[in-house]
C-alpha cells in the first residue's frame, strides 16, 4: 500500500524534474531595490529624524574635518622635514619643530576621530531606533486593511532590514563628507605644492570615470538580481520555519529541500556575478594610482634632477597619490551604500506615509463613562474590496442590556459586522451608532473603553498566562485576573500548569490548547470590563459542558452590559434577546428563538441541522 | 465499555520501558571562551575548504598581492634616491628614473590584478560557506522535533538563519584574508624593514605588540556585547512581531499605548547596548591608530636625525615612511578583523549550536518501512508529557483500539489531550510510557517517512503557503492531477467557493490564508489532507470554525471513503459524531467512557449529559 510508489510520488522524480506543484517561498520579489542616489524627498524625511541631533551631527561634521585636515597634514610635515629638516646645513631645530608638529597632528588626529566616530556611530543608532518606533507607532494607527493587506514578514523587513540601511547611510554619509573633503584637500595640496605636476598627475582621472559610466548599469543589474534572489531565498527560509508542522505532516522534508537547494544554489550563482562586477573596478584604480605614480617618478624625477622640485614635494607627491585613491574607493562603495539607502528610505517613508484613514474625527466625542450601551447597525453596507459587497444594508439594533445573537454560514459576514461595530473598517453606506453616536464621531481612545472582543482567533502573546489576561488593563489586580479565570473556567487548569499563573506562554500561547487559548482570551475580555461584549465564535473549541459554565457566567457578567455573540452552535444562543439571521451579507430573519422557530425559516432549518443527530435521522 | 469489533493483532512486548529523548535545546548564549571561538572559527574554515581552489587563489593571490604592493615602497624609495647627489641632466638617471617609473606601474598593475583575484574568491569562498550553511540550516530545521519548535521562537530561528549565518560565513574573508594580508605586509615588510636599519625598524614595528594586545582584548568585550545584544534585539523583534501579527486584538483592546510602551522598553535597552558596542569599537580602533602613528612620529625623528648624520639615505626614510602609510590601512582593518572574528565565533557557535542538535524525534536505527495491511491501531497504556513540561502529565494510561473502516469519535473538554493524542499517532512527539502501534509494529521502530504518508492529522491550526490555491491543496502530493485537486476541493466544500475566485485555483492566498475566514481555511486544511488518502486519517477539532450544514456535507464525503481507512475525528457537536463505531471521552487525559452512541447513552454519564445538554430543548422543536 505504501511503500515505493508513494516514495515516487512524493520526491523529486529520477529524471530530476520538480513536482509541478511544488514550491518553496512566494518567489515574490521586493520593490526597487536601488533607488536614485540622491533623491531629496527622501532626504528631507529622513532629515526629520537626524534633526533633533543636529548638534551631535555638526561636531562630527566638524571632528571629521578636523580629522581630515590632520591626515592631510601629515605628509606636508613629512615634505617639510624632508626639505628644511634634512636639508644639508639647514637649521637643526627644524627638524624637531617637524617632528613636534607631526606629534600635534597625530593627536588631533585622535581626539577628532574618537569624536566623529563615536558622534555618528551613536547618533546613527538613535536615528535608527528613532526612525524605527516613529514606524512602529505609525502602524499602531494605520487602519486595519491595511494591516490585512500586508504581510508581517514584509513589515518586519521594513522595520529591520531597512531601518538598518539608513543606520549604514548616515554612518557613510559623515565618513562621505570627510572622504571628499580628502579628495578635494589632496587635490588642492597637489596644485599648490607644483600645479604642473599636480595636473598632469591628476590627468589619469578622467578615464576612471569614463570606466565607471559603462560598468555602472551593468554592475547594478547584478546587484540588483542577487538582492532578489536574497531575498526569495530568505523568504523561502521563514516560511520553512513557521510552517514546520505541516511540511513535517505532509513528509515534505526532501522535495523541500531540494527547491530550497535549487533557490540557494540561484543565490549563489548571482552573487558570484555580483562579486565580478564588483570587483573588475580595482585593477582599473590600481593601474591609475600606478601611472600616477609614474608620472610622478618620471616627470617629478626629472624636475628634481633639475632643481626645478624640491625632493620633498615629489616624495609628498607619493605619498598624496597613495592617499588620493583611498577615498576614491570607498566613494565608489558609498555610492552603492547610498543607492540602497535610498531605496530604503523610499520604503520607510511608504510606511510612515500610509495614510489614516480611521482617525478621530476633529470634533469626535468622548463617550462618557456610563453612556447607554447600545448599538445599532442602521442599513450597513460594507465591502473590503469595492464591487464585492460583503453586508448589504444590515440594520438591527442593540438596547442597553440586551444580549443579540448573528447566526448564518460560514462567510456571510458575521465577523465583519463586529469588525465594523469596534470601527476597524469604515463602512460604505449606512451607519455604525454606538452609546448614540456614529462610531465616526467618537474618539476611538473612549470606542475602545465600550467593548471587549473575543475574536475568532485567540491570539495571544509571548509572557505570563497572568500578563496576558492583564494585557492592556496593567492596573488589574491579581485577584480579578483570577476572578475572570474563573468566571470562564480557566482557572483549573491554569493552577495545573507547571507554573500557575506564571507560566511562560510560548509563541502564539503554543503551549494551551487551542480550547485552553480561548478560555484565556476570553477572560482577557472580562479584565478590560467594558459595558459591550463582543463574542466571535469565542467558544468554537470548547466542549458544551464548558461552554455551559460560561454561559452561567455570561448571565452574570452579561446584565446590565450589552452582549453581541456569534456561534455556530445554536444551542448556546438561544437564550438571547434575538437572534438575526445573515445570509450572504443580508439579514434574512430576526426575532426571539420562539419565534424564529415558529417562523420555519432559514433558522429553524439551521436549528435542526445543528442538532442533526442520532434521532432525527 | 464497547469492544472493538476487528481482531487485535499480538501485543508486542514492550518489557523494558522506553523512555523518550529530552526534545532537543537550542542554547543561544553561551560563555565566552577562546578555545571554543578557535573551535568554531575552524568549523566555518573547514566548509570553506569544501572549494579548495578557491581557498588557494585566493590564498596565493593575497600573498602576491601583499607582496607586489611591498614592492611599491622600495621601489619610489629607489626613484627618491635616483634624484640625489647626480648632476642636473643626467641621461643615465633619467633612464633608471624611466625604469623605475616602468616598474612602479607593473607593480601596480599586478598588485591590482591580484588584489581583485584576493576580493573575488575570497568573497566566493564566503558565498558559498554561506550556502552550505544555509542549507544545512534549512535541512535542520525541517528534521527537529516539534519539542524543539514548541521550545524556540520563530523568530529567533529567522535571526539564526539570516544574521547569524550571515554574521559567519564572511570569515574567510574579513578573516583569514586579511590576517594573511597583515601578516606578510608587516611580516616581510618588517623583516625588510630590519635588514635595513635594525632599530630604526624595531620602531616602526613597535605598535605591533600594542595593537596585538588591545585586539584580542577588546574581541573578548565586543563578543560579550554581540551576544547580549542580539538576544535584546530578538526580544524587540519579537514584541515588533506579535504586534503585527496580533494587530486585531492590539485595536480590539484599544492597546496601542500600551504595546508603545512594551515596544520602548525593549527598544531602550537594545539601544543602551548599541551603544555601548558603539564606544568600544571607537576606542579599540582610534587607540591602536593612535600606537601606530606614534611609531610613525618616532621613526620621522629617529630616522630624521639619521638622514642628518649620513647614516641614511632620504630614499631610504622614504621608503620606510611610504611602507608605514601602506600599513595605515590594514591596522585600521585590525579592528574590522577583531570584529569579525568576534562576529564569526558568536554568530558560528549559535549556528553550530542548531545544526549540532539531534532529532529527538527520528529513525532509530535499523528502522523499516511500515507496512500496512489493516491496518490495526492501538494505544498501549500510552502515558505522555509534553518535552517542555514533563512534569505534567498530558495523558495517562490511554488504551483503546481501531481498526480498518472504523470512525473513532473523541470528545473532552478543553485541556483534555484531544490534540495530543491526535499529534501522537504520526509521532510529532514520542509517548513517555506504554505504546502505540500499528498493525503490531512500534511507531518508534517504523521510518518517520513511511509513517507520517499513512497518518495524517488535520490539525487546528491552519498552516497556509503563500503560494496559490492549488499548490496549497497539494501540498501532500505535489504531483497530483487537477482532476484530483477539484475532487478533493468538492469533497471539503471547497470548490464552489474557490470558483467564485477570478482565478480559481491559480489564486494567490495570502501570508498564513489571511484573506480566507477561518472556515475556508479549515476545508483547505481538509482538502489537502484527503488529497494524499492517507491510512489513518485524523480530524482535530478542524470543523469548528464551519456551519453545521456544510459540515454535515464534509461528513457525507469521509463517510464514503471510510471503508479504506481508520478515520478519527475529535469534535464538539456530537452531530459530528453521530456515525462513530466508538466515542472516547477525555477528561484530563484519561478516558473516562469509552463506547457507542447507544452504549454511551445507557450508560449516563459524561457523554449523556454533554447529549442532553445540547438537544436540551429538543421537545420544543416539533
Ligand atoms: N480581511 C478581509 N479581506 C477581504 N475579504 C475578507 C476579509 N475578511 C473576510 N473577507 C470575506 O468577507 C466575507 C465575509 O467574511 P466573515 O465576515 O469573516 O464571515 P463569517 O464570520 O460569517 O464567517 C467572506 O467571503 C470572506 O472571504
Ligand atoms: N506544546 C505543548 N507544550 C506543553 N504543554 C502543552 C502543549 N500542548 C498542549 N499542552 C498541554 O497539554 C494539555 C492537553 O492539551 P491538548 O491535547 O491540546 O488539549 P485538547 O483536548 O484541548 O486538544 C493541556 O493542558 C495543554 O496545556
Ligand atoms: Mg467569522
Ligand atoms: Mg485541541
Amino acid at each position: 500500500m505504501s511503500g515505493e510508489t508513494e516514495v515516487e510520488r512524493h520526491d523529486v522524480r529520477e529524471d530530476g524534474r520538480r513536482p509541478p506543484r511544488a514550491v518553496v517561498g512566494s518567489h515574490r520579489v521586493e520593490e526597487e531595490m536601488f533607488g536614485r542616489v540622491f533623491d531629496p524627498r527622501i532626504l528631507r524625511r529622513i532629515w526629520v529624524f537626524v534633526r533633533p541631533y543636529r548638534r551631535q551631527v555638526r561636531i562630527s561634521v566638524i571632528a571629521v574635518l578636523v580629522f581630515t585636515l590632520s591626515q592631510l597634514s601629515i605628509p606636508m610635515i613629512i615634505r617639510n622635514a624632508f626639505d628644511v629638516g634634512l636639508a644639508k646645513g639647514a637649521w637643526g631645530g627644524a627638524l624637531y619643530a617637524a617632528v613636534a608638529a607631526f606629534a600635534a597632528a597625530i593627536a588631533t588626529n585622535y581626539v577628532a576621530s574618537l569624536v566623529q566616530e563615536r558622534s555618528v556611530g551613536k547618533v546613527a543608532e538613535n536615528v535608527l531606533f528613532d526612525i524605527r518606533e516613529a514606524m512602529f507607532g505609525h502602524l499602531q494607527q494605520v487602519s486595519q486593511s491595511f494591516m490585512d493587506r500586508t504581510e508581517v514578514g514584509r513589515l518586519m523587513s521594513r522595520l529591520q532590514g531597512d531601518v538598518n540601511a539608513m543606520q549604514e547611510f548616515l554612518e557613510t554619509s559623515v565618513i562621505s563628507v570627510g572622504d571628499l573633503v580628502l579628495l578635494f584637500g589632496i587635490v588642492g595640496c597637489m596644485l599648490w605644492l607644483d600645479w604642473q605636476l599636480g595636473l598632469l598627475t591628476l590627468s589619469v582621472l578622467p578615464v576612471l570615470f569614463l570606466v565607471r559610466i559603462v560598468w555602472l548599469p551593468r554592475a547594478r543589474a547584478a546587484f540588483i538580481a542577487a538582492h532578489e534572489t536574497n531575498s526569495i531565498t530568505n523568504g523561502a527560509l521563514a516560511e520553512a520555519i513557521h510552517g514546520v508542522r505541516t511540511v513535517q505532516g505532509m513528509t515534505r522534508q526532501t522535495v523541500n529541500a531540494k527547491l530550497y537547494d535549487d533557490m540557494a544554489g540561484a543565490n549563489l550563482r548571482t552573487h558570484l556575478v555580483a562579486g565580478r562586477y564588483a570587483q573588475v573596478l580595482v585593477p582599473v584604480v590600481d593601474t591609475l594610482t600606478g601611472l600616477s605614480m609614474a608620472v610622478v617618478v618620471v616627470v617629478g624625477g626629472a624636475m628634481v634632477l633639475d632643481r626645478t622640485l624640491d625632493v620633498g614635494v615629489m616624495v609628498a607627491f607619493l605619498f598624496f597619490i597613495q592617499r588620493f585613491f583611498d577615498p576614491v574607493r570607498s566613494l565608489t562603495m558609498q555610492y552603492s551604500v547610498m543607492q540602497r539607502a535610498m531605496a530604503s528610505g523610499q520604503r520607510l517613508t511608504e510606511v510612515l506615509d500610509v495614510p489614516l484613514k480611521i482617525i478621530d474625527a476633529p470634533d469626535a466625542v468622548t463617550l462618557p463613562q456610563g453612556t447607554p450601551a447600545s448599538v445599532e447597525f442602521r442599513g450597513v453596507r460594507f465591502a473590503y474590496v469595492p464591487g464585492q459587497p460583503v453586508l448589504d444594508d444590515v440594520s438591527f439594533r442593540v438596547e442597553p442590556g440586551q444580549t443579540v445573537a448573528l447566526v448564518g454560514p460560514t462567510g456571510s459576514g458575521k465577523s465583519s459586522v463586529m469588525a465594523l461595530l469596534h470601527r476597524f473598517y469604515d463602512v460604505t453606506g449606512g451607519a455604525v451608532i454606538v452609546g448614540g453616536h456614529d462610531v465616526r464621531q467618537i474618539t476611538r481612545a473612549s470606542l475602545g473603553q465600550q467593548i471587549a472582543m473575543v475574536l475568532q482567533e485567540p491570539f495571544l502573546f509571548t509572557g505570563t498566562v497572568l500578563e496576558n489576561i492583564r494585557y492592556n488593563k496593567t492596573d488589574a489586580t491579581e485577584d480579578q485576573v483570577i476572578a475572570a479565570a474563573r468566571a470562564v473556567g480557566a482557572h483549573g487548569f491554569i493552577e495545573r500548569l507547571p507554573q500557575g499563573y506564571a507560566t511562560e506562554l510560548t509563541e502564539r500561547g503554543s503551549n494551551l490548547s487551542m480550547g485552553q487559548r480561548q478560555l484565556v482570551s476570553f477572560a482577557r475580555a472580562l479584565v478590560a470590563d467594558a459595558p459591550i461584549l463582543i463574542l466571535d465564535e469565542a467558544t468554537a473549541s470548547i466542549d458544551s459542558h464548558s461552554e455551559q459554565d460560561i454561559q452561567k457566567a455570561l448571565g452574570v457578567l452579561l446584565n446590565g452590559r450589552s452582549g453581541l455573540v456569534i456561534a455556530h452552535r445554536l444551542d448556546t444562543i438561544r437564550n438571547a434577546d434575538r437572534i438575526i439571521v445573515l445570509n450572504a451579507g443580508r439579514v434574512c430573519e430576526s426575532g426571539t428563538h420562539q419565534e424564529l422557530l415558529a417562523l420555519g425559516g432559514q433558522y429553524a432549518e439551521l436549528y435542526r441541522s445543528g442538532h442533526a443527530s442520532f434521532d432525527d435521522r | 465499555m464497547a469492544i472493538s469489533k476487528t481482531e487485535s493483532p499480538p501485543v508486542v512486548q514492550t518489557a523494558t520501558a522506553r523512555p523518550p529523548l529530552p526534545a532537543e535545546r537550542l542554547a543561544l548564549t553561551d560563555t565566552v571562551s577562546w578555545r571554543k571561538a578557535v573551535g568554531t572559527m575552524w568549523r566555518v574554515m573547514q566548509i570553506g575548504l569544501e572549494t579548495p581552489w578557491q581557498v588557494t587563489i585566493a590564498l596565493l593571490s593575497t600573498l602576491l598581492a601583499a607582496i607586489f604592493q611591498l614592492m611599491i615602497p622600495q621601489l619610489l624609495g629607489r626613484a627618491v634616491d635616483l634624484t640625489q647627489g647626480v648632476a642636473t641632466g643626467d641621461r643615465a638617471a633619467q633612464d633608471a628614473l624611466l625604469l623605475t617609473a616602468l616598474a612602479v606601474l607593473g607593480v601596480a598593475i599586478l598588485r591590482g590584478v591580484f588584489a581583485t583575484f584576493q576580493n573575488y574568491f575570497s568573497e566566493a569562498v564566503g558565498h558559498h560557506t554561506g550556502y552550505r550553511l544555509r542549507l544545512s540550516y534549512y535541512d535542520r530545521i525541517q528534521h527537529l522535533s516539534f519539542g524543539f519548535h514548541d521550545s524556540v521562537h520563530s523568530g529567533d530561528l529567522i535571526t539564526l538563519g539570516l544574521l547569524d549565518i550571515e554574521g559567519a560565513r564572511m570569515f574567510f574573508a574579513t578573516g583569514i584574508i586579511r590576517f594573511l594580508l597583515l601578516f606578510v605586509l608587516i611580516g616581510f615588510g618588517g623583516w625588510w624593514l630590519l635588514s635595513i636599519d635594525l632599530w630604526l625598524g624595531l620602531l616602526a614595528l613597535s605598535f605591533v605588540p600594542y595593537v596585538g594586545w588591545r585586539s584580542s582584548q577588546s574581541q573578548l568585550e565586543l563578543r560579550q556585547t554581540w551576544l547580549d545584544l542580539q538576544e535584546r534585539l530578538s526580544v524587540l523583534s519579537r514584541v515588533m512581531e506579535e504586534n503585527l501579527a496580533g494587530t486585531r486584538i492590539v485595536r480590539a483592546f484599544s492597546a496601542q499605548d500600551h504595546e508603545m510602551q512594551k515596544f520602548r522598553e525593549a527598544s531602550v535597552r537594545a539601544l543602551d547596548l548599541a551603544h555601548e558596542r558603539v564606544d568600544l569599537r571607537v576606542n579599540s580602533t582610534a587607540a591602536m591608530t593612535l600606537s601606530f602613528l606614534l611609531a610613525m612620529g618616532a621613526v620621522l625623528l629617529v630616522g630624521g636625525i639619521k638622514v642628518r648624520t649620513g647614516e641614511m639615505t632620504v630614499g631610504t626614510l622614504t621608503a620606510f615612511l611610504t611602507f608605514m602609510t601602506i600599513l595605515q590601512m590594514p591596522v585600521r582593518q585590525l579592528g574590522m578583523l577583531v570584529n569579525s572574528i568576534a562576529r564569526t565565533s558568536t554568530c558560528g557557535a549559535r549556528v553550530f549550536g542548531l545544526l549540532d542538535l539531534e532529532p529527538s524525534v527520528a529513525d532509530v536505527p535499523g528502522a523499516r518501512d511500515l507496512r500496512i495491511d489493516g491496518p490495526v491501531l492501538r494505544f498501549e497504556d500510552v502515558g505522555f508529557a509534553y518535552p517542555s513540561a514533563r512534569d505534567t502529565p498530558v495523558l495517562r494510561n490511554l488504551s483503546f483500539t481501531a481498526g480498518r473502516g472504523e470512525i473513532i469519535g473523541i470528545i473532552g473538554p478543553p485541556g483534555s489531550g484531544k490534540t495530543t493524542v491526535a499529534q501522537l499517532i504520526p509521532r510529532f512527539y514520542d509517548v513517555t510510557s506504554g505504546a502505540i502501534t500499528i498493525d503490531g509494529q512500534d511507531l518508534r521502530d517504523v521510518t518517520l517517512a513511511s509513517l507520517r504518508r499513512s497518518v495524517k492529522v488535520v490539525s487546528q491550526d491552519v498552516f497556509m503557503f503563500t503560494t496559490t490555491m492549488e499548490n496549497n491543496i497539494a501540498y501532500g502530493d505535489p504531483w497530483a492531477e487537477e482532476d484530483a485537486i477539484e475532487g478533493s476541493s468538492g469533497d471539503a466544500q471547497l470548490h464552489a467557493y474557490v470558483d467564485t475566485l477570478p482565478e480559481r485555483y491559480r489564486t494567490v492566498v495570502g501570508e498564513r490564508g489571511a484573506s480566507l475566514s477561518g472556515g475556508q481555511r479549515q476545508r483547505m486544511s481538509i482538502a489537502r489532507t484527503l488529497l494524499v488518502a492517507p491510512e489513518i486519517l485524523v480530524f482535530d477539532d478542524s470543523t469548528a470554525a464551519i456551519d453545521a450544514r456544510t459540515e454535515r456535507r464534509i461528513l457525507a464525503a469521509i463517510r464514503a471513503g471510510r471503508d479504506r481507512r481508520i478515520t478519527i475525528l475529535v469534535a464538539h457537536r456530537l452531530s459530528t459524531l453521530a456515525d462513530a463505531d466508538r466515542i472516547l471521552v477525555l477528561e484530563q487525559g484519561r478516558i473516562v467512557e469509552q463506547g457507542n452512541h447507544a452504549e454511551l447513552m445507557a450508560l449516563g454519564g459524561r457523554y449523556r449529559s454533554l447529549h442532553d445538554l445540547q438537544n436540551r430543548s429538543y421537545g420544543d422543536r416539533r
